[in-house]
Formats: C-alpha cells, sequence, structure tokens
C-alpha cells in the first residue's frame, strides 16, 4: 500500500492478507483518476444530470421558529435516490469502470446505500449484489423491492442481529472470494483504507456547496453544521467543507437508541473504547474482553458498532463534538420537521434534527445551524406509523 | 517446551508431513472440546492449531463461524482459552499455533496476551485481521514473550510482497490455498503447487497450506506440492456441528477421519 490510510493513530488497514492485494489495486486506482480530467469531468455531469447536484441550502423558518434560531437544510434528501449516498456510489462506481470491474457488491442497512448502488449498477450495466441483515430487509422493505427492481440481487443475512455490521461481515467475506472481477463498493467513510479516504472524497461535495451557499444566502459562514453519524458519510462530507473554519462548531449526532447507560444503543463516539473492526482502529462498542456489541436503533443506517477513523481523530482533537439522540426523540423531531416543514426526513437524518431541538433555549436566536437533512424518509413511514401513530 | 523445529524435523526423517487439525476453542463447550482436541492428538495430529472465538470472523466461512457462536454461547472468552491451553499441554506436550483477530490482543494488551499464551505452552501466534504492514504491532511482543509469528501467504499474493511475508514469519508460513475464507472445498485452486513452490524457494520457515483441504486425497496432493504440514479446519469442524447431539459418535468421527488423513501424509 501506498499510503498508511491513518487520521492520527485511527484507519489503517487492520484486514486479512488475501484483500491486500485488492486494497492496493483500489487505492492505486483511486490515486490514479480522481484527478483525472476525463474522470472528473464525467463524474460532475452525472452528478448533475444523473444525481442532481448541486443540491439546495434551504431556510426552515416554520422549523426555526420552533426551536428559537435559524435552521438552514443541506438537502441531499432531494437527489436522485433519495439520499447522500448516490454521491459515493455514483464516485465509486464510476472508478470500478474506469477499473474494468464487472460486478458491484455492496452492503446496506437502511437500504439508502443498497440503492444507490443498485441505480448505479443499473446505470452502467453491472451485475449487482446487496448484502443486507435480515432484520434490516425486514424494516426498510421498500428498499429492498425498489434494489429488486433495479435488477440487484438482495442477499439476506441471517448472521448476528441482521444489520449493518453483518452485512459488513458477509461482503468482506464474498469479497475475499472474488476478488478478480468484483468492486466492493462500501457505503461509509470507515472499513479499511483506501475507504474512509475515497468516501470522504466523493461526499466532500456537500460540505463544499454548502459553504458557498453560506456565503451567498446568509452573506456568512454558520455558527454550527451538523450532522447523524452512522458510519460517519454524510458527516464528513459536510464537516469537510467547514473543519478549516475554526470557528463553525462541529456536531455529530449518533444514535442513542433506547438510552446510552440504559439499554442498547449505536452511540460509538460516545460511549465505545477503541478497537479493531473491519478493518480499521476506531472506536468500537464492545464488551470488556473486545467481543464485539449489539447496537439498537430506530434507524437501520446508524445501526452500527464502529465509526470512521476521521471521527475519531475529530472527536479526540475536539475540532468536532459528538453526541447522541435517543429513539424517542429522533421520532419527535420528525414529526416536527414533517408538521412545520412538509418535509419527510429519514429517521437518521431526523437524530441531527433531534438534538437541534434539545437545543431550544440554550442558542442565541440569532444562531444559524446548518443541518445536513443526509436523506429523506420515505422508507421510514411505516416504522414511524407504528411508533406513532396518527389520531383517527 | 517441543518446537516447532523438532517436529518438522523429526517428521521429514520419517517422510511425512504435518497433520494439522483445527479447532475453536470451547466449540461447542469447555469440556467437548478439550476432549476432541485430546482425541485428535491420539489420532496422530502432530501440532494444533487452535481459534479463539471472535463476533466478527471475516476470514471465516460459515462452518468456523457457527463454531464460534457455540463456543461463545457456552462461555469461552480469552481467560478461559488460557486455561483450555494449559489443559491440553497437561495431557500432552504438542506445539501449538493460536488463531485470533487483533481486537482480542489489543484489548488485552499485546504484550501480556503473548506473555500469557507463551505461559501456557503457544508456540505461534497468527493474527487473521493483521498483515505484515501492521506487524509491528504484533512481532515485537511476541518475539519478545517467546512466540513465533506466522503470517499468511494467498493466492493473489505477488512476489516481492511474498519475499517480504516470508521475511516476518518464523514458525511456519501459512499458505493459503485458495482465494476466500475458511471452508470445505471440492477441489484445490490449481495454484497450491505453484505457491508452495515459490515459497519453498524463498525461505527455510516450513511451508504449511490450510484453507478448503477437507480430505486424504487433497492433503495428499499438497504434500506432494512439497508442503511441509497440512491443516484442516472446517472439514473437522463440521464433524463437530454434525454430531452436536452425540459426543461419541463426534469423538470416533473426527479419530477415523484423522487416523485417514494422517495415513496418507
Ligand atoms: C439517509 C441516511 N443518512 C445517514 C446514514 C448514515 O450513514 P453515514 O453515517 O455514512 O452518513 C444513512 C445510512 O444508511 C442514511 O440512509
Amino acid at each position: 500500500m501506498k499510503y498508511k490510510g491513518r487520521f492520527g493513530d485511527y484507519g489503517g488497514f487492520y484486514v486479512p492478507e488475501v484483500l491486500i492485494p485488492v486494497l492496493e489495486e483500489l487505492e492505486e486506482a483511486f490515486y490514479r483518476f480522481y484527478e483525472d480530467a476525463q474522470f472528473v469531468a464525467e463524474l460532475a455531469q452525472l452528478s448533475r444530470d444523473y444525481s442532481g447536484r448541486p443540491s439546495p441550502l434551504y431556510h426552515a423558518k416554520r422549523f426555526s421558529e420552533h426551536v428559537g434560531f435559524e435552521v438552514y437544510l443541506k438537502r441531499e434528501d432531494l437527489l436522485h435516490g433519495g439520499a447522500h449516498k448516490v454521491n459515493n456510489s455514483l464516485g465509486q462506481g464510476l472508478l470500478a469502470k474506469y477499473m474494468h470491474k464487472t460486478k458491484l457488491i455492496a452492503e446496506t442497512g437502511a437500504g439508502q446505500h443498497g440503492l444507490a448502488t443498485a441505480m448505479i449498477g443499473a446505470l452502467f450495466g453491472m451485475e449487482t449484489k446487496i448484502f443486507m441483515g435480515v432484520t434490516d430487509i425486514e424494516r426498510q422493505s421498500v428498499n429492498v423491492h425498489k434494489m429488486r427492481l433495479c435488477g440487484a440481487q438482495v442477499v439476506p443475512i441471517e448472521g448476528g442481529t441482521g444489520t449493518l455490521k453483518d452485512a459488513i461481515n458477509d461482503a468482506l467475506r464474498y469479497w475475499t472470494a472474488h476478488v478478480t472481477d468484483t468492486f466492493y463498493l462500501f457505503g461509509s467513510a470507515c472499513g479499511p483504507h483506501p475507504y474512509p479516504t475515497i468516501v470522504k472524497h466523493f461526499q466532500s461535495c456537500i460540505g463544499k456547496e454548502a459553504r458557498q451557499q453560506c456565503i451567498e444566502q446568509i452573506g456568512r459562514l454558520p455558527e454550527m453544521v451538523v450532522a447523524c453519524v452512522g458510519g460517519g458519510s454524510n458527516a464528513i462530507g459536510i464537516f469537510s467543507g467547514f473543519v478549516e473554519d475554526k470557528d463553525v462548531r462541529l456536531v455529530g449526532v449518533e444514535a442513542g437508541g433506547v438510552g446510552v447507560g440504559r439499554g442498547l444503543h449505536a452511540a460509538t463516539l460516545v460511549a465505545g473504547r477503541v478497537g479493531i473492526l473491519h478493518g480499521a482502529k476506531a472506536y468500537l462498542l464492545q464488551d470488556e474482553q473486545g467481543q464485539v456489541c449489539e447496537t439498537e436503533s430506530v434507524s437501520a443506517g446508524l445501526d452500527y458498532p464502529s465509526v470512521g477513523p476521521e471521527h475519531c481523530l475529530l472527536k479526540d482533537t475536539g475540532r468536532a463534538e459528538y453526541v447522541a439522540a435517543e429513539d424517542d426523540d429522533v421520532l419527535d423531531a420528525f414529526g416536527l420537521l414533517t408538521r412545520t416543514e412538509g418535509i419527510l426526513p429519514a429517521l437518521e437524518s431526523s437524530h441531527a434534527l433531534a438534538w437541534l431541538v434539545s437545543q431550544k433555549g440554550k442558542l442565541d436566536p440569532g444562531t444559524v445551524a446548518v443541518v445536513n437533512l443526509s436523506g429523506r424518509g420515505d422508507k421510514d413511514v411505516s416504522i414511524v406509523e407504528e411508533r406513532r401513530p396518527l389520531a383517527e | 517446551m517441543k518446537a516447532y523445529k523438532q517436529v518438522f524435523s523429526e517428521l521429514k526423517e520419517q517422510n511425512k508431513t504435518a497433520l494439522i487439525p483445527f479447532f475453536v476453542i470451547g466449540d461447542p463447550d469447555f469440556d467437548t472440546s478439550l476432549a476432541v482436541v485430546k482425541a485428535a492428538i491420539d489420532a496422530g495430529a502432530d501440532i494444533l492449531e487452535l481459534g479463539i472465538p471472535f463476533s466478527d470472523p471475516i476470514a471465516d466461512g460459515p462452518t468456523i463461524q457457527k463454531a464460534d457462536i457455540r463456543a461463545m454461547t457456552s462461555g469461552m472468552n480469552v481467560n478461559k482459552a488460557l486455561e483450555f491451553i494449559r489443559r491440553v499441554k497437561d495431557y500432552r506436550d504438542i506445539p501449538i499455533g493460536l488463531l485470533m483477530y487483533y481486537n482480542l490482543v489489543y484489548q488485552y494488551g499485546a504484550e501480556k496476551f503473548f506473555g500469557d499464551f507463551h505461559e501456557a505452552g503457544v508456540n505461534s501466534v497468527l493474527v487473521a485481521d493483521l498483515s505484515i504492514d501492521d506487524a509491528g504491532e504484533i512481532t515485537g511482543p511476541a518475539r519478545s514473550a517467546g512466540l513465533d509469528t506466522v503470517f499468511m501467504v494467498t493466492p493473489n499474493t505477488g512476489p516481492e510482497r511474498m519475499k517480504r511475508i516470508a521475511a516476518k514469519t518464523t514458525g511456519f508460513v501459512y499458505t493459503v490455498s485458495v482465494l476466500g475464507v475458511t471452508g470445505s472445498r471440492e477441489r484445490l485452486s490449481d495454484t497450491v503447487e505453484d505457491l508452495v513452490g515459490r515459497l519453498k524457494s524463498l525461505t527455510d520457515v516450513p511451508v504449511c497450506v490450510g484453507f478448503g483441504i477437507s480430505g486424504s486425497e487433497q492433503a495428499a496432493t499438497v504434500t506432494r506440492a512439497g508442503a511441509d504440514g497440512v491443516i484442516i479446519g472446517s472439514r473437522i469442524v463440521g464433524l463437530i456441528e454434525s454430531n452436536l447431539g452425540d459426543g461419541e459418535g463426534m469423538l470416533a468421527q473426527i479419530s477415523t477421519f484423522l487416523a485417514e488423513v494422517r495415513a496418507a501424509i
């Protein structure tokens, strides 16, 4: 490998030997193409015409009134496929094409990354397999159906709790046996090097646009930028645009599940200890001996016991702060944005909104908070209906 | 404590290849697992490869994943694995290669981990998800504890890297015969003979072949290719799985199988 893929001591590539040559090939290809003029032009055109970039920055005035400060939404929910995931799938899919790979595999939790990859598989005519835990297949069935409609095969994973971690385990295993023609399109800014770097690169458009839009629309930078954190891709994407602006507070919101300290959750940075899982050294939810813990969250996309290595470093240096929002508050925030703005946020993104709601009365009225609205909540309607049934 | 060197040179004199069965420690429970390992020793195992169960074994196929779950469900953990190894060594002074995932070492503390396991009677360690690139994190503490460090070579390892792996490896080189995770295979890849040949030209460290070997015939093929040892995992672990209700049958089938392979290599 040419680079170590470290963020401080975090990251690296802790994988079985058989994967080293493939990661090397991927690293080599990424650094060869990511600034290549033709690659850049093709990606820019598809980002605009296929995905729908740039996404708008929207001043959510009625929601702002409710919380008592100014909230702007970075509308990744408006992209094709309904989430920021398409940015990464398009970028990596194009890379796969430039590498002459003919097959794509991906893991998925909420199904958004699986869907984005299935779309790109269809777009580039590549055979696509999506690994998805059985629990997630059940709670995100709309996305499963969409993936199949795009021609992808959805492989149900029984292992563990049938969630994202288990899907990654099996995708890695499958890749190990099919390294020659298969490209593993990893969905978040975690996993072994070079994925955290690649995913950040393809998601950094969010932060670049948002910063520019703040200057154009508000005439200044925001006080804070808030994003939900699962593996950390949408968060690192938007943070990357502001990380050099030392006065902009960066807040990552993790899945508090039924309550950190009280029950199961997925708040890795808030409550985890450094460990090694899925190829990277990072904060990890684990028992005393190092066995990885079960996690729980109302949102399948955040239901993951580890986190991207760069977030670990941002936490340690204090450049970003990480907090947790619990399921009940998340469902309330979902309801609030829906009723005040007519926008259905994904339950993942609703974590960021829930933290903002918790800041009601604590921030100056003039405060500008930019929230990465990483996805739309159509996929979550049945969960919300079950947990918060509408009165007749 | 019996060293690898001694075993390999004794076998060489007899024109034999080392038989190395793999077990997940504590599968399906401590006592049964110990009985199985003793039966394997009696059936002719020359070296043991023992794995500590882990929640997320990404290098392992379904058979060993299930064994990990069985072992963890019945309470196996790092401390009990130490006790298990002591009990095996009480039975017979046989060299033991320990296999585990890195997080277990990391949480325990590498120095203490290797020290404790060496004291219990382990000869070498192979960390499934730690390559030579980060070997520095373990080789120091492993060597000062007196442990050999085993690394893997796979069918897609290039010549340059193979040299570097051979240089960092002591004890024996673990040669993976197929692209993929652990699990029995109908046939081995054609590259395995070539792989063993290339390795033998690079290093004097014994070369053992594992992954996918499911019977005497494949074991014999690998032996003919020049391997010094044959590692058989999933096939044996599968015999544990298929005889869960029948301890006697389990021991009998594993003994018969291993004796058969022993005779073939
Ligand atoms: C809409 C949405 N937001 C956020 C996430 C969490 O992923 P990440 O932390 O990589 O942005 C997901 C994952 O499925 C998602 O679907």
